[in-house]
């Protein structure tokens, strides 16, 4: 199930939104999306191997809820690693900048 | 080009009167108003292989098309988030002979060689222009491409990428609650909801591609949850029938706490008891039962110990996401015993689905074709699983197959008079009561009743006459109740739907299955556990209130078809 959307990473783009597929997030005016409807999650990794920011991580449990932190995740190379795995990522999850100017991109639209 | 332009950017006066024509003959009254009105040669529902693959084709034969998913054309299905065998054989006559032969016995002799020449055929021709679109098969140490197989993602964005570049429209969240059928009763479009707006749509359209995918009754297999049945009761609502729903009772291997129902690499588990002795006989494939009764009384653990180390990087490589469940629980599968289960993986791997009657994937109901998992399988795989490869294979071809007719079935239409023509919505079940709403019923009730009676192992994959006349009693009052005083609206109205197309495959599967005494293929009868001569034959089912089953000959011939 989904676990963590990190709010430092997410870029705001909203591509979660709009591919997942048992429709989980909600968009959020002027925000980072929302995990809004979690029991929905159907655990199938695809908002992670979309996410451009790593922002995402799905936990295997598909029933019962796990508790996640983001720095553990990333020590261990978790974070992203699917997307990694599947090609769609060259890099492990970088650290990121606390001010985040790439958000900037998608505020502006 | 031809199929760039998508019908429906209406002025606003002819828009709504399109949409009053629907509204006044449609018994399901919908709240008086479309926020989305289409005009379509083909309507393709679902958005997954066998979905896209029919959109391509429809649209590469000059049809304007539009494709509504219930989720996101791309990440939706069973494929996406998965990697797949392909059924890629080359066209030389023995290996073509062995892989006809292969599952054949294992499919009770249901499987039609001609169908299977047909799919051989097609998928093979298929892959090639795959390729050729950019699909990036490996290639092996000679330079030889090897198209064996095909990675979820990748696969299901570079389709959604064709699919728009040859000019068919996606609506993506847009799960369709019913079909439209003009006044001689052929399909004519459908309606439903953006579920994300609350936003109404209606497509209008001369043909329409079911590709809604099996059922697997939301028992989070991966990538299953969007499959819970809805094209089974849309076709059936038309009037369309169904064929081989006693072949339903597919499960997955998996780790218990996982999704991941990725079977492959169990061929190289050993299986225990909870004090580490092993469960003599029991395998993956064969052994598959052995697991199943242990599952009964207690858990069953698996340790992939017989891969010797020298495979276990190649293994990762081969198959990504099943090393994702084990890397995030900090478990190392070679060398570590976990838990696994059965997860139900219902029609998703079985066989059954609507009835095709016609090469190309024609129903019994004029204007509604069929494809992938939403179909049935039996042509290919007779009553064993179609899981991977054969079913991959089955919803290229039968995608292309329906969607290339359907395209030629709308252009026969005289003057595009579909668009004109007075239609009305044949949703019932879960969408409109038919007598008043009773509040008590949810469909959380719904879904739960319907999950009791499929999951377990002892009332799904070892059948009975009594457990299934059992689970038939509680399924045939959980429906009139569904019937009588069950509808969700608004945004939330596709969730009603689910419910109600769960509850109508569980009754197709288990009066089918209660009429076949006898085991064959997947379809296991602990009361008849021999397969019986008499009843070397497909079983074709439908009705909403009332089931009915009956038996029909299956076509063995050898001959292929021009």
């Amino acid at each position: 199930m989904i676990e963590l959307l990190s709010e430092s990473r997410c870029l705001a783009c909203n591509i979660c939104v709009k591919i997942c597929p048992t429709n989980v997030f909600d968009e959020v005016s002027g925000g980072i999306p929302a995990i809004a409807r979690r029991e929905d999650c159907q655990t199938c990794f695809m908002c992670e191997a979309y996410c451009p920011a790593d922002a995402l991580y799905v936990s295997v449990l598909a029933e019962r809820r796990e508790p996640v932190d983001e720095a553990a995740l990333v020590a261990c190379g978790l974070l992203g690693s699917y997307r990694r795995n599947i090609g769609w990522a060259r890099r492990p999850a970088l650290a990121v900048r606390p001010d985040r100017p790439e958000r900037l991109l998608f505020q502006a639209r | 080009m031809c199929c760039a332009r998508v019908g429906g950017i209406d002025p606003i006066g002819r828009k709504l009167k399109n949409v009053a024509n629907i509204i006044r003959l449609n018994k399901s009254a919908w709240p008086g108003h479309c926020d989305l009105s289409l005009e379509a040669d083909v309507l393709v529902l679902g958005g997954g292989p066998a979905g896209t693959w029919a959109a391509l084709a429809a649209a590469r034969a000059g049809a304007r098309v539009v494709l509504a998913d219930k989720g996101y054309c791309g990440t939706s299905g069973a494929t996406a988030p998965s990697g797949t065998g392909v059924w890629y054989v080359p066209p030389d006559a023995a290996s073509r002979k062995a892989a006809k032969d292969s599952r054949d016995a294992m499919g009770g002799f249901l499987a039609s060689r001609r169908w299977m020449d047909r799919v051989l055929n097609k998928t093979y021709t298929a892959l090639d222009a795959l390729a050729e679109a950019g699909y990036p098969f490996p290639v092996d140490e000679d330079g030889v491409p090897q198209r064996r197989s095909l990675q979820g993602p990748e696969y299901m964005r570079l389709m959604r990428k064709l699919v728009q570049q040859a000019g068919a429209r996606i609506l993506d969240q847009s799960p369709a609650l019913e079909l439209l059928a003009d006044n001689a009763d052929w399909v004519a479009g459908a309606a439903g909801v953006q579920r994300q707006s609350g936003d109404r749509w209606a497509v209008r359209a001369g043909a329409v591609v079911v590709a809604t995918g099996g059922c697997a009754f939301l028992s989070k297999a991966l990538g299953c949850n969007v499959l819970t049945g809805d094209g089974y009761l849309l076709a059936a609502e038309a009037g369309a029938e169904l064929s081989g729903m006693e072949f339903s009772n597919a499960y997955g291997l998996c780790p218990a706490f996982s999704p991941v129902t990725k079977s492959a690499f169990y061929r190289w588990a050993t299986f225990y008891h909870e004090d580490g002795s092993v469960i003599e006989g029991a395998g993956a494939s064969s052994g598959r039962s052995l697991i199943a009764r242990t599952l009964l009384t207690q858990p069953v653990y698996a340790r992939l110990d017989q891969a010797s180390p020298h495979l276990h990087e190649s293994l990762r490589l081969a198959q990504p996401n099943f090393f994702l469940s084990f890397d995030r629980q900090g478990i190392n599968p070679f060398t570590d015993r976990f838990p696994v289960t059965l997860r139900l993986e219902g029609t998703v791997r079985g066989t059954g689905g609507i009835r095709i009657i016609g090469d190309d994937c024609s129903t019994s109901v004029p204007g509604l074709y069929a494809a992938g998992d939403a179909a049935t399988r039996e042509a290919v795989c007779g009553g064993f699983t179609g899981g991977g490869s054969h079913n991959a294979a089955w919803a290229i071809s039968s995608g292309s197959w329906a969607g290339q007719a359907a395209a030629v079935f709308s252009g026969r239409q005289a003057l595009k008079a579909f668009a004109r023509r007075p239609v009305r919505g044949l949703g019932e079940a879960g969408l409109q009561p038919a007598a008043t709403h009773r509040p008590g019923l949810t469909r959380d009730d719904i879904i739960r009743a319907v999950q009791d009676e499929v999951f377990p192992l002892d009332k799904n994959l070892f059948r009975s006459e009594a457990t299934l006349n059992e689970s038939l009693d509680t399924l045939h009052g959980l429906w009139r109740d569904i019937r009588a005083g069950f509808a969700d609206t608004g945004a939330e109205a596709w969730r009603g739907r689910e419910a109600a197309a769960m509850a109508a495959t569980a009754r197709w599967m288990y009066a089918a299955a209660l009429l076949r005494t006898e085991s064959r293929g997947m379809h296991k009868r602990t009361d008849h556990p021999a397969s019986d001569p008499r009843q070397h034959h497909r079983l074709v089912s439908g009705g909403l209130d009332d089931i009915w089953v009956r038996p029909e000959p299956v076509d063995r011939s050898e001959a292929l078809a021009s």
